[in-house]
């Protein structure tokens, strides 16, 4: 017998409804509107009124309307076929619904989200008389370049015995291809799908492991000075235009993963368009297959309801773990996760509940929180390991990172990558600010190579405050120079040219060996006599690593551009290493990498500090 | 049926509030008054009780004034028949002309499906340097201009207005002081474009709420222009008072502000509004180019702030010219490839060094000595300036790339400017004049 309310009042998109039986706290209900039914969520109940978000427009509905529960917990399906899929919040594939009702989304449209024609070519595993828990393996079918794991579902507690197993056969995600029993003897068939709740993390591994793997993004600031590692988060907050979306698109299609999850979250629909209408055709050069069949995207865009916002980084998590459970590393890209946290606001504005800061709700920090330990790099119980990794963007009212939103993601991520405004303004892309980021994690490069080009650029910085105050001339040469070589670290190194065939994404080898090479002019003593010299040297070289960074790996230009790029070196250099310990002299940055962002901060006051010093000391000069 | 009632329960704000039964939520009625009809939408329900939003304002409304329901939602007349009009903020002739009444349609529609959508292709020329060479505009672009009350926006939207070539332009007025909306119409009249024009204009003058619609009327019906194979530009001026609309609803409904008074949904209704930016396959498209005006210059202010995180871009226009930082057009990328092989490199290296020049101007102010480069960048500023932002320069855009070439040849050696020597081979002009 269905559970029946009926609408008492509507407010946007929540509705209270009055039920006479009993009603779940996040189950599933239709409100009738005609022949339109509007999927809702349970969020609220008061004796016997719920309160409900409707993931739909709700313009139409009246008092009185009634309103179906399922019993059912908001979920998602999982089976073969989820990759290469545009998905909307709520796993409806947005293909499909582009077939049946053209341009417009249409309210009340539901289609299942994994294709029931599709046959699979499954291989069985197991044979009759197995002992069977949740999550184990009982065939597996080839999807894309993956071999998928037909699991029992996660849902099942206990141990099960098969009793029938299908032979190799193709099958479709609902016919029945086991019959397992369970302890009482009752008999459970299995098909190669099934559905797990979204907002429930799934947790069928035997431990957590510590993320100690780099996982290659790429891109070389990334890579080299604030690493990501698989099993691990980290966070993009920036300003408008910063380059947060260029950044998380450039990292769907370069990062060195098993699978990518897109989640287009309350951002604009026209960016996931190029990914849609491309990955299809990029080749991974890794696999050899289209981009797309590693890729899955969830699609919940601005001006799609905001309640199926909330829902949608939670339908990307919930496949991600299934994936996880194969043995496969996942990386989840959310965009943004501050319209995810204002889609709670408004749900939480309208359930009246006590605001706290910017009106967020009080448990904005620990449902950021629960969102982000869902990822891990975990040891299954077969022994493999599997991973999900989260990059969430952050996008803060007025850029401004004293917000609740970024201060509540940067006290559980291990990376933070800070985009600045002054650095995009300048074109410096990707505008992640050397001096304020960190990362927890280890990259591809030594963390005392890492802390030393850090240190340089930190040295350059005050370098340049100092110039503002006393003027090129007020500084010493040692002191240009240094400037100039923190400045060519960053042109040549730091920034990458997202639009470049080449430039976009830096191999592992290639970082290295190019970060090397910089190393040593940057550790070197140049025999450069004035400003102007080293201006030109450093112009001129610049020129040969830029030409470098766009030549094809070990192509003639490759080559040749690092030939001319020895010849000018060797020109200049003088032996010995002097200025090493000149940068180290006034080190800001603790090689502890740990509390990096009140470092951060300090460093920055420290600055300041030092900017005042150094005025001293140069005013009896002038 | 229509539903009447003539019991009003309480008034606040714009909004009354009274007792009724079988009303669906979004509905229209209609309040009648001692200061005449006005439209009122059904905002909440709850139990019994119908919040209605009044279009023009509570003033004057008594509680035994008639209330009647319509049974569904706002509408508003589609055809040819609106080219070269000029309509108030819901939809009423402003012109003298005749009422249209014919082939209704519901506005706000439903969104359009991510996987219908194309990738932007076509730029659309201004003769504006700084928006061809430096943040080309891209039909189905959705674009912003920054700029604070006394700078020419106006003037601005109704340049890019006249020079764009597209099929319909649609201005969407609100708040309008009564000269802007003049000048806005004679310009387009004067130059001959008012017959593929239509305005739908709410004026500071006419009561707040109806600027509301502003928005959603424009875009309703650009859209299904749109979907008749037309290209359609849409102006909206001045988004920030459709924002203040927007605040002064959410306080009267006492819903906890955000930030400034502003409701935490205002990120959500901006996007409803901007994302029907659209190009439509084997179809026409809609572009929007909307003024956003920031209290004192102040980006960081709610309304520009929720604006750039939702457009695709923003044009700063501030001291009479569109600045080179801030300004971006993220769509940009997607024209400038396909226009000439210079056009991306010269542009990038064009704002760094503009952005070095700024430190040396710093340099300059404090005092300091100017050193030879410092020089350079001086004069690289100075012609910058002249030549290409400018306002009243106007070239088409291979002219503004061979323009930009020049000013950086008369001021740099090719190195200075970090462009990869094989563009310098093909671009750099040959006569160089040095300082
Ligand atoms: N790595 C890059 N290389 C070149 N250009 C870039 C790069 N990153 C960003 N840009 C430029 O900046 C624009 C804005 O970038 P992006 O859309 O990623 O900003 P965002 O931080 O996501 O902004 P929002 O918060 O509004 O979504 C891009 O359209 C592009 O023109
Ligand atoms: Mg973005």
């Amino acid at each position: 017998m269905k559970n029946r309310g009926k609408i008492v009042g509507i407010n946007k998109n929540m509705i209270t409804v009055e039920f006479a039986g009993d009603v779940k706290q996040n189950e599933v209900a239709y409100a009738v509107l005609g022949d339109n039914r509007l999927k809702a969520e349970v969020i609220r109940i008061r004796k016997n009124r719920a309160d409900l978000q409707v993931f739909e427009d709700t313009r139409g509905l009246k008092t009185d309307d009634i309103v179906e529960f399922t019993g059912e917990l908001l979920s998602v399906e999982l089976g073969p076929g989820l990759l290469g899929q545009l998905y909307d919040g709520l796993q409806n594939p947005l293909h499909k619904l582009a077939g049946e009702l053209g341009f417009f989304l249409h309210r009340g449209k539901h289609i299942n989200a994994l294709p029931e024609e599709t046959e699979w070519a499954f291989t069985p595993c197991v044979k009759p008389g197995d002992k069977l828990q949740a999550a184990d393996t009982v065939g597996t079918v080839k999807e894309g370049s993956f071999t998928h794991k037909i699991m029992v579902p996660f849902h099942l507690s206990g141990r099960y015995e098969v009793v029938e197993i299908a032979e190799s056969n193709k099958y479709s995600v609902k016919e029945q291809i086991a019959l397992i029993k369970g302890k009482r003897g009752q008999l459970i068939p299995l098909s190669m799908m099934f559905e797990w709740p979204i907002r429930i993390p799934v947790t069928l591994y035997r431990e957590r492991l510590d993320p100690a793997e780099p996982l290659i993004t790429r891109i070389r600031i990334i890579d080299t000075l604030f690493p990501v590692a698989k099993g691990g988060t980290y966070c993009i907050p920036g300003p408008f235009g910063a380059g947060k979306t260029v950044l998380q698109q450039i990292t769907s299609r370069n990062a060195k993963v098993d699978i990518v999850i897109v989640a287009a979250c309350g951002e604009r629909a026209g960016e996931v368009v190029e990914t849609i209408k491309e990955f299809p055709e990029i080749i991974d050069p890794f696999t050899g297959m289209p981009l797309m069949e590693r890729t899955i995207i969830v699609c919940n865009t601005s001006s799609m309801p905001v309640a199926a916002r909330e829902a949608s980084v939670y339908t990307a998590i919930t496949m991600a773990e299934y994936y996880r459970q194969m043995g496969l590393d996942v990386l989840i890209l959310a965009d943004s996760t501050s319209r995810w946290a204002q889609a709670m606001r408004e749900r939480s504005s309208r359930l009246e509940e006590i605001p706290g800061e910017e009106a967020f709700p009080a448990y904005l920090e620990s449902t950021i929180a629960g969102f982000y330990e869902r990822s891990g790099f975990v040891r299954l119980r077969d022994g493999n390991t599997g991973s999900i990794t989260i990059g969430g963007t952050v996008s803060p009212a007025g850029g401004n990172f004293e917000e609740p939103v970024t201060q509540a993601t940067l006290k559980v991520v291990g990376a933070f990558h800070g985009l600045s405004r002054d650095r995009s303004d300048a074109r410096r892309y990707p505008a992640i600010d050397p001096l304020e980021s960190w990362s927890k994690y280890t990259g591809i490069i030594d963390n005392q190579s890492r802390n030393h080009t850090v240190r340089l650029l930190s040295k350059a910085h005050e370098i340049v405050q100092m110039m503002k105050v006393v003027g090129e001339e007020g500084i010493t040469l040692a002191d240009y120079i240094l400037y100039l070589k923190g400045e060519f670290f960053d042109n040549v190194y730091l920034q990458q040219n997202a639009f470049d065939a080449v430039d976009m994404a830096t191999s592992e080898e290639r970082q290295k060996k190019i970060f090397s090479m910089i190393k040593e002019i940057i550790d070197a003593t140049l025999d450069l006599n004035n400003k102007d010299d080293a201006r030109s040297f450093f112009n001129r070289i610049r020129q040969l690593f830029l030409d470098y960074n766009s030549a094809e790996w070990n192509s003639n230009d490759f080559l040749e551009n690092e030939r001319l790029i020895s010849v000018l070196f060797l020109k200049y250099r003088k032996a010995g290493k002097e200025i090493e310990p000149y940068i180290f002299r006034q080190a800001l940055v603790e090689s502890d990498m740990d509390s990096h962002f009140i470092r951060s901060k300090t460093a920055k006051i420290k600055k300041g500090e030092k900017l005042l010093m150094v005025k001293e000391e140069n005013e009896e000069d002038i | 049926m229509k539903k009447i009632y003539n019991k009003i329960m309480q008034i606040s704000g714009n909004v009354v509030v009274l007792s009724a039964t079988g009303i669906k939520y979004g509905e229209l009625a209609v309040v009648t008054s001692e200061r005449g009809d006005s439209f009122a939408e059904v905002i909440r329900i709850d139990g019994k009780l119908v919040y209605l939003q009044v279009f023009a304002g509570s003033g004057g409304v008594s509680t035994g004034d008639e209330v009647r329901f319509l049974g569904k939602q706002m509408e508003i007349s589609f055809s040819e028949n609106l080219l070269g009009r000029i309509f108030d903020g819901t939809g009423r002739p402003r012109d003298g002309g005749p009422a249209l009444t014919k082939n209704l349609i519901e506005i706000c529609g439903p969104t359009v499906n991510p996987a219908k959508r194309l990738i932007p292709s076509s730029m659309i020329h201004t003769g504006i340097p700084m928006i061809d060479l430096f943040n080309s505009l891209v039909e189905s672009q959705k674009i912003s201009i920054f700029t604070t009350s006394g700078e020419p926006y106006n003037e601005l939207l109704a340049r890019v207005a006249l020079q764009a070539k597209v099929d319909i332009i649609i201005l969407g007025g609100m708040g309008l002081r009564y000269d802007d909306y003049l000048f806005l119409k004679n310009t387009l009249e004067s130059e001959g474009a008012l017959s593929r024009s239509i305005l739908y204009v709410h004026t500071a003058a006419d009561p707040v709420v109806e600027c509301i619609m502003v928005p959603d009327i424009s875009l309703t019906v650009a859209e299904n222009f749109a979907l008749r194979g037309k290209k359609v530009l849409v102006l909206l001026t001045d988004m920030k008072n459709f924002c203040d609309a927007l605040k002064e609803i959410a306080i009267t409904m006492e819903q906890v502000p955000s930030n400034r008074g502003y409701p935490g949904d205002l990120y959500s209704q901006l996007a409803a509004r901007y994302e029907k930016a659209v190009d439509f396959e084997n179809a026409g498209s809609v572009t929007i180019l909307s003024v956003t005006t920031m209290p004192g210059n102040d980006v960081t202010h709610p309304v520009p702030d929720n604006t750039g995180y939702i457009t695709e871009g923003q044009y700063y226009l501030n001291n009479g010219r569109i600045e080179p930082f801030g300004s971006l057009s993220r769509l940009k990328q997607y024209v400038n490839k396909k226009t000439r092989d210079d056009h991306r490199p010269l542009m990038d290296a064009m704002v760094q060094l503009y952005a070095y020049y700024q430190e040396v101007l710093e340099k300059k102010a404090m005092g300091f000595r100017m050193t030879r480069s410092d020089n350079r960048f001086l004069k690289y500023g100075v012609l910058f300036e002249r030549n290409l932002m400018n306002l009243s320069v106007e070239m088409p855009l291979e002219e503004a790339l061979d323009t930009g070439w020049r000013i950086l040849s008369a001021c740099f050696d090719p190195e200075e400017t970090g462009i990869r020597t094989e563009l310098i081979k093909r671009f750099w002009p040959e006569s160089k004049t040095t300082d």
